[in-house]
């Protein structure tokens, strides 16, 4: 089983769920050439999950197509899962078995054959950074540990496909640096990414294209550094104290675009010197000027307030 | 939910024969505690056959033409099957599937819950053979049977055992936690031990009760255990073959069905 060249990794059309009338996704469309990182963006509600579990063939859509690796999905998804791994949200190892063990069974899991499974276990916990823990049980390994091994084990069938179900969430900026590098790795040889993420900068980095949902719907759909071209001033200025807000709705017209959040006035600018000079006089505002970034785009689409 | 996911949901469930890596699976993390794990399995049910067989039977006459203590240990060997296989089907399979995600992780390659369902299904049953494989060897030790018509138990202990599983499975699919295995076991396994004949004959029972016990599958089971052990072919052998085939194949679609509907939503 091989995909042409020419095929999406994965094509959604249409995609439609409800549970118990609420309606978790609206009708959603994107492709993933193979081999790309696509980001799956979102608050938390949007339907991320829900669309990954579809792509996999774990929930029924209501309404809509999907192609995975060249396979219908959910009617052959089993067919499609063979050339799939995933890391999912939540850690799922098996706590009785060791690193290798880990892997080992997984393999099974696709048919491999043992002697296959035992050759590629050297080369999945050297791409970990797993090397030695071969024998180590699970409870043993730090956070950023299992995750990788989750990683390895998603890598046990050699995927085309890789989804990674909020892959670094917990974990510190040293092993989420490494994860990175990692899926870094991972597209540039070939393989087709589907990312979900609550971090913009990891989406910012790893994604050569990212759709973010809301609501069920997709708001929109691009590049990360088109995206924020489209949605966001080149320069931010981000001013903090007490007296923030009247300050900063007096000097409105420093920037194009002013948003006020408790302590924070967040200008958005073409040209922020004029704003910084006028910043410079006052010796009870701190600020931060910055480039624009894709967790403004995000903010900007799917507003501050808070979901459950 | 549209038409094809109900079809989905409710089609009858083909395992093929990728349950086994789930069953392998299982066997392994069973190996690295079997020492704990089958005296647990052993222990219960012979301090109660012998406890009660030599006890309590010190103080019978004979109970339907045979020593107290081998009447017992042939019910016995099936009702700690059951015991086995409904801790199995229950504890295990709800740490597996709600505990520790194990069946997530198994649903994301190319098996499906079918091959989930199917290996936790004969895992179960393979497990609580164990017990009364151990059972009958025990029973064979103390001389307390002497033909080999009693190697026929051992396909009877593990009809037994699917059928438990089965039923187990379907508790399991239920379960909000742990404690709700308690109604299950009070309110069925219990009662089920006491009228199916394993620690004294059904016609001692009160009419009614008799008549409930009849359609409990651990009294088929019984029927066919104990002549067995004792040498005689069971009679209406067939029919009790044919009800716990039948409870186990209703159970298990049942349980698959359930489990889709928990964990496929």
């Amino acid at each position: 089983m091989t995909i042409a060249n020419t095929a999406d990794a994965l094509s959604v059309t249409g995609l439609r769920k409800s549970y118990d009338g609420n309606e978790v996704l609206a009708g959603i469309d994107f492709s993933v050439p193979p081999g790309t990182c696509f980001g799956l963006l979102g608050p938390n509600g949007a339907g991320k999950t829900t669309t990954l579990r579809c792509c996999l063939g774990l929930t029924a859509p209501d309404a809509g197509t999907i192609s995975l690796g060249g396979h219908a999905v959910p009617a052959d998804a089993g067919v499609a899962r063979e050339r799939v791994g995933v890391v999912p949200q939540f850690d799922n190892l098996d706590p009785d078995f060791t690193v290798s063990e880990n892997l080992m069974v997984y393999g099974r899991y696709f048919a491999i054959k043992d002697d296959e499974i035992r050759a590629r276990i050297p080369g999945l916990l050297d791409f970990a950074g797993l090397k030695g823990k071969e024998k180590a049980r699970i409870q043993t390994l730090s956070g950023g540990m299992k995750r990788r091994l989750t990683l390895a084990r998603a890598l046990v069938n050699d995927p085309d496909i890789v989804f990674l179900d909020e892959p670094t969430t917990g974990l510190d900026p040293q092993a989420r640096h490494l994860i990175w590098d990692r899926l870094k790795h991972l597209t540039a040889h070939g393989k087709t990414l589907i990312l979900t993420t609550h971090f913009m900068d990891e989406a910012e980095r790893l994604c050569d294209r990212l759709i973010i949902l809301d609501h069920g719907h997709r708001v929109t759909e691009g590049h990360p550094r088109e995206l924020i071209a489209e949605h966001i001033e080149p320069q931010v200025v981000e001013v903090f104290g007490e007296d923030v807000a009247s300050w900063a709705r007096s000097r409105n017209s420093l920037g194009e675009r002013l948003e006020i959040a408790g302590e924070t006035a967040f200008f958005y600018c073409r040209d922020a010197a004029p704003l910084l000079a006028a910043l410079a006089g006052e010796a009870s505002l701190r600020y931060l000027h910055r480039a624009a970034s894709l967790e403004d785009v995000f903010i900007k689409l799917t507003g501050r307030e808070l979901r459950d | 939910m549209n038409k094809q996911a109900s079809a989905s949901r409710y089609a009858c469930p083909r395992p093929g024969m990728r349950w086994l890596p789930v069953w392998q699976r299982n066997f392994l993390v069973w190996r690295k505690l079997a020492i704990p794990s089958v005296l647990g399995n052993l222990a219960d049910p012979l301090i109660y056959m012998l406890g009660l067989g030599y006890g309590l039977g010190g103080l019978l006459p004979q109970v339907s033409g045979v020593s107290y203590v081998s009447f017992l240990a042939a019910g016995t060997v099936v009702a700690s099957t059951m015991n086995a296989a409904t801790f199995e089907a229950l504890y295990s399979a709800f740490s597996r599937m709600h505990m520790q995600k194990t069946w997530d992780a198994i649903l994301n390659t190319p098996l499906s819950l079918d091959h989930v369902m199917t290996g936790e299904l004969v895992w179960a049953a393979s497990k609580s053979m164990l017990s009364g494989l151990a059972i009958l060897g025990i029973i064979a030790l103390l001389g307390l049977t002497h033909s080999l018509l009693a190697l026929w138990v051992i396909p009877v202990i593990f009809l037994t055992g699917i059928t438990f599983s089965a039923l187990g499975l379907i508790v399991c699919a239920l379960a909000p936690s742990y404690d709700f295995f308690m109604y299950y076991f009070t309110l069925f396994i219990t009662p089920t031990m006491l009228v199916s004949g394993v620690f004294f004959p059904t016609d001692q029972l009160p009419s009614v009760v008799h008549g409930i016990a009849n359609w409990l599958p651990l009294s088929h089971a019984v029927q066919l255990a104990r002549p067995l052990v004792f040498g005689e072919m069971p009679q209406n052998a067939i029919a009790h073959v044919a009800v716990l085939l039948g409870v186990a194949t209703v159970a298990f679609y049942i349980a698959t069905v359930l489990t889709r509907r928990r964990l496929l939503k």
